[in-house]
């Protein structure tokens, strides 16, 4: 043991020479970032440049990266700012946008549906943007659902919302109320030519009052009430209208153990496939299930929105955008970049090129409208009112779903069943 | 942690003189390899919070760093350098997860209690800057004169103006370029983008006031080019630490319990996170929502916990027996298939089922009960059995590989025995097998149990806790068991999520699970005295 009495000291010399090249090294990755570039014009600017922007991070899913690379790349040729496209699972990313925003280490800039912002807005994880002219070069519903508590917190980019897609080798003309639309469905079932008369899918935990809504809305039975700036009003829940029963009861005729048009046994992906395979001549739905019915070979229209009552039968639109973390360190660049690069006619068409859904500016509107598929569905969202993005519509979301699956499957209480709902979401409200 | 390296007899021992030990040249260099790159990591983890500022975090890395330094650099100690690793990722996952939620438990973190004071105090501030109505559009340009920064603006019909925080707006005779816009001011530098980025924590934070009166607004920038008018809506006291709406004069003050409220109880929209005691715990005892079916739900969770346990173990223990016959071919092959379901994630098989058990279309009804109309996820009854066969369907293969491990470690003489003394072969197995297997089984069914009791994904994913119950609002039902309840309790109901409600509520599930477990493991004690 006496032999190695020295070592020790030895050891401890080798150990600390390899850590201060270890920490040279690393301060020196963490240092060197580069600096903007257009700073050389006055020699007396001395310390103003130091220190500036080079990166900015955004939170994008997979599908959607590949359409912003091009807008990235004019970005960092004129500002010298380079923006990160970090990949992020889409189902989990707004709850780790809020987690991480408060932390510092959120992003910059993140993409999503506009009804994540009255839950971001209530975490303070984002902040409001400034469109200022450029506003009224968006569709207006865009811009309007991009507006929380009367200040805009997104750039949108594209809209969405169903429309009732129609097999025009089954029904050559398309019907304006959803009886019609029964009375074709079901003579195309008598005559042999389809299965299902109407097809919408239907989650069978939680039934789908979004798909449902249009049909609920033209008896005159939206969510919320609006305020006269077109914002909701949460205290004003008005599925509990007088003819909200008439819907429930309605609900119950479509059902299981009515005419079955409703059938809460086809899911998503049932009404999907039976619709692609020339069985039914009707499908509600939305724009994403409009490639693969084409690729089938279907010959397809794009209808109205059938009504039920004498009202409109406005769906929800759905608006996707871009925010700004309110814990931006990189706030004016990320406001340049959102305000004056992502609102280009340029990333509108990137972005409809990859995502196919309707772009929120009219300039890409126009174009992508060459498509009547786009066209129409364009056309019905102009029609469509903001999913609520009040924090509340959580609270609706499930009471509503369920309710309106046990009326489908059958019930001989409609009117108590939605009146207890009605009862259950705004006890849900008050509670908070 | 600061107990990691207690004196071990080890250093003490006379040492071994074979293969890589810690003594030779080879065990050294690794020794300072590792260590070293430890250490590089620990240099960059404290250089990074640093310059974050996170004091308390560094002191307890930099104590860390030096402790994993002393044990592996002194002489001796060795249990400890064993263990050091071993602990250090157990105090980092477990420990560090499990006290964090107790300290969330005592919290009101969640929707709209998501971060510090100042935090929401600036959120609001930001969210209350309005735009004045139909004021016009500026473009403007930064300018710089003795550090301050200035805002140099151009109307829409050319009229050009500058100012400052502390300089209301005046007119100005500027040099503009083609487009019309004001770009440099006698006496002033105009700022390059490069600089307006360096600064742009200084320059957002410029409000020119639009004029000598207040109710007017000012003008600030977002993105360095162009400025728009705004008046905010409310005004912030720090001293009284309020808010006011300008426009009704409500305040809104500081309840203490995170959120700012006016006098007729509106709250503004983003709260912060405070303490809240044990606030949480007795909403877990008194809330409506929770009382009602919780009985029920306890219930059904102890019945599916052990259910699944027996059945599970049942299965597996048959079918472990089956294919440990001697003379059985291809056992590999039958013992591949049987372990497939296992290779299964939990959340996609109960996704898979949910399919299959539909009741019009679902692979079950229409081809084992001919097109009969089945409702198997949607009745009270049938939904907890396709829930139990499911669970059986994932669970059977992992006591099917511990069974067999278990029973080919039995010794083959007990069996001889057995069989020389003319014991029929149910009779072997009863009253020598099993006993024998049940010694090493036990402590895995215990476990098992437990992790069956908070088996999220199968209940999550296959049936969400439904057919709901009708006496309650909240969206719990009969297949519900504690877990997904506390789900659908802290995350489902009301607005929005509530984490402080959610630990709560699984320290709650937690003790009972301990207990259960802890008295269980006392019983098996019984059963090695077989042995």
């Amino acid at each position: 043991m006496k032999v190695r009495s020295t070592q020790p000291t030895r050891r401890l010399a080798l150990i600390t020479g390899a850590m201060s090249v270890a920490v040279l090294a690393l301060t020196a990755c963490g240092g060197g970032a580069s600096e903007p570039s257009a700073t050389s014009s006055t020699p007396a600017a001395g310390g103003l440049a130091e220190g500036g922007a080079t990166t900015l991070t955004m939170w994008v899913d997979a599908e959607r990266a590949p359409a912003l690379e091009e807008i990235t790349k004019s970005f960092k040729e004129d500002t010298g700012i380079e923006v990160k496209l970090a990949v992020k699972d889409f189902a989990a990313v707004r709850d780790d946008f809020i987690t991480q925003v408060p932390t510092g280490k959120g992003p910059d800039l993140i993409v999503g549906p506009h009804d994540w912002l009255g839950t971001f807005v209530q975490n303070g994880v984002i902040a409001p943007v400034e469109l200022g002219d450029k506003a009224s070069e968006f569709q207006e519903s865009t811009i309007q659902a991009m507006t929380y508590d009367g200040s805009v917190y997104g750039v949108p980019y594209a809209l969405e919302n169903i429309a009732l897609l129609r097999n025009t080798d089954l029904v050559p003309e398309a019907a304006a109320t959803f009886e019609e639309v029964i009375a074709n469905g079901e003579a195309a079932v008598a005559a042999g030519d389809a299965v299902y008369p109407f097809l919408v899918g239907m989650d069978p935990k939680q039934g789908d009052p979004y798909h449902l809504y249009p049909l609920q809305t033209s008896m005159g039975v939206p969510v919320f009430g609006q305020n006269d700036d077109g914002s909701y009003n949460a205290d004003e829940l008005l599925l509990g209208e007088p003819n909200g029963v008439e819907f429930a009861k309605k609900l119950v005729e479509w059902g299981d153990t009515g005419s079955k048009v409703i059938n809460s046994n086809i899911t998503g992906d049932i009404a999907k496939e039976k619709f692609n395979a020339g069985e039914s001549p009707y499908f509600l739905t939305g724009p994403w299930n409009v490639p693969d019915a084409q690729a089938a070979g279907l010959n397809l229209a794009v209808d109205e929105l059938p009504t039920v009552g004498a009202e409109d039968a406005q769906p929800f639109i759905g608006v996707n955008g871009f925010f700004i973390s309110s814990k931006s360190a990189n706030a004016l660049a990320a406001n340049e970049f959102a305000v004056n690069y992502l609102s280009t006619e340029a990333a509108q068409d990137a972005m409809y090129d990859v995502g196919g859904r309707p772009p929120a500016l009219n300039a890409s509107f126009d174009k992508a409208a060459s498509d009547p598929i786009v066209a129409a569905f364009g056309e019905i969202g102009a029609n469509g009112v903001p999913m609520p993005a009040l924090p509340e519509m959580q609270a609706v979301w499930a009471d509503w779903g369920a309710t309106e699956l046990a009326l489908i499957k059958g019930s001989d209480d409609p009117t108590g069943a939605w009146t207890t709902m009605v009862g259950n979401i705004e006890a849900k409200i008050a509670g908070q | 942690m600061p107990t990691l390296a207690p004196p071990g007899p080890a250093a003490t021992r006379p040492r071994k003189k074979s293969g890589i030990t810690p003594d030779s040249t080879l065990g050294l260099l690794a020794k300072i390899v590792l260590l070293g790159l430890v250490d590089a990591f620990a240099v960059y983890v404290s250089i990074t919070l640093f310059l974050q500022e996170k004091w308390v975090i560094l002191v307890f890395a930099s104590a860390v760093t030096l402790l994993i330094n002393w044990i592996y650099l002194r002489k001796g100690g060795l249990p400890a350098k064993y263990l050091a690793p071993g602990i250090f990722f157990l105090v980092i996952f477990q420990v560090f997860v499990m006290v964090y939620s107790g300290y969330v438990a005592f919290t009101n973190y969640g929707d709209g209690h998501n971060s510090t004071k100042a935090d929401a105090v600036n959120a609001i501030q930001l969210s209350a800057q309005q735009r004045v109505l139909d004021s016009p559009a500026y473009r403007v340009s930064i300018l710089e004169r003795d550090g301050d920064f200035h805002l140099l603006a151009t109307d829409p019909d050319g009229g050009v103006s500058v100012g400052a925080t502390d300089a209301p707006l005046e007119d100005a005779d500027a040099i503009t370029d083609a487009t019309g816009r004001a770009v440099e001011l006698e006496g002033y530098r105009t700022l390059q983008f490069g600089e307006v980025l360096a600064n742009q924590e200084d320059i957002l934070a410029v409000t020119v006031p639009f004029s000598d009166d207040p109710e007017d607004g000012s003008l600030r920038t977002s993105d360095g080019s162009s400025a728009y008018v705004y008046r905010p809506s409310l005004s912030f006291d720090e001293a009284t630490s309020t808010f006011t709406d300008l426009e009704t004069g409500t305040t809104y003050t500081d309840t203490g319990e995170g959120s700012f409220q006016s006098a007729d109880g509106e709250q503004l929209s983003t709260g912060w996170k405070v303490n809240v005691g044990f606030d949480n715990f007795t909403k877990a005892f008194s809330d409506q929502n929770i009382r009602d079916p919780l009985l029920q739900v306890v219930l059904w969770t102890f019945t599916f916990a052990i259910v699944s346990v027996l059945s599970t173990f049942a299965l597996g223990l048959f079918l472990a027996n089956a294919f440990n016959l001697p003379d059985l071919r291809g056992k590999r092959i039958y013992r591949i298939l049987m372990i497939l379901p296992y290779a299964f994630p939990a959340f996609l098989a109960g996704l898979v089922w949910s399919g299959l058990l539909n009741p019009e279309f679902g692979f079950v009804n229409t081809t084992f009960f001919g097109g009969a109309d089945i409702p198997w996820l949607t009745d009270p009854l049938l939904a907890k059995v396709s829930v139990l066969v499911v669970n059986l369907w994932l669970g059977f293969p992992y006591m099917f590989l511990v069974c067999t491990g278990a029973l080919q470690s039995l010794p083959e003489e007990v069996n001889e025995a057995a069989r020389m003394d003319g014991a029929s072969a149910w009779r072997t197995f009863t009253a020598i097998k099993l006993p024998l297997l049940l010694v090493s089984v036990a402590p895995l069914l215990i476990a098992s149990f437990a992790f069956n009791f908070n088996n999220f994904n199968v209940i999550y994913m296959l049936t969400d806790g439904g057919p709901r119950f009708d006496n309650t609002t909240a969206n719990i039902g009969h297949t519900d068991i504690l877990i997904t309840m506390v789900y659908e309790i802290a995350f489902g109901t009301g607005v929005g999520r509530d984490y402080g409600l959610a630990s709560a509520l699984s320290i709650i599930i937690f003790l009972i699970v301990a207990v259960v477990s802890a008295v269980s493991f006392r019983q098996t004690k019984a059963l090695e005295d077989i042995n």
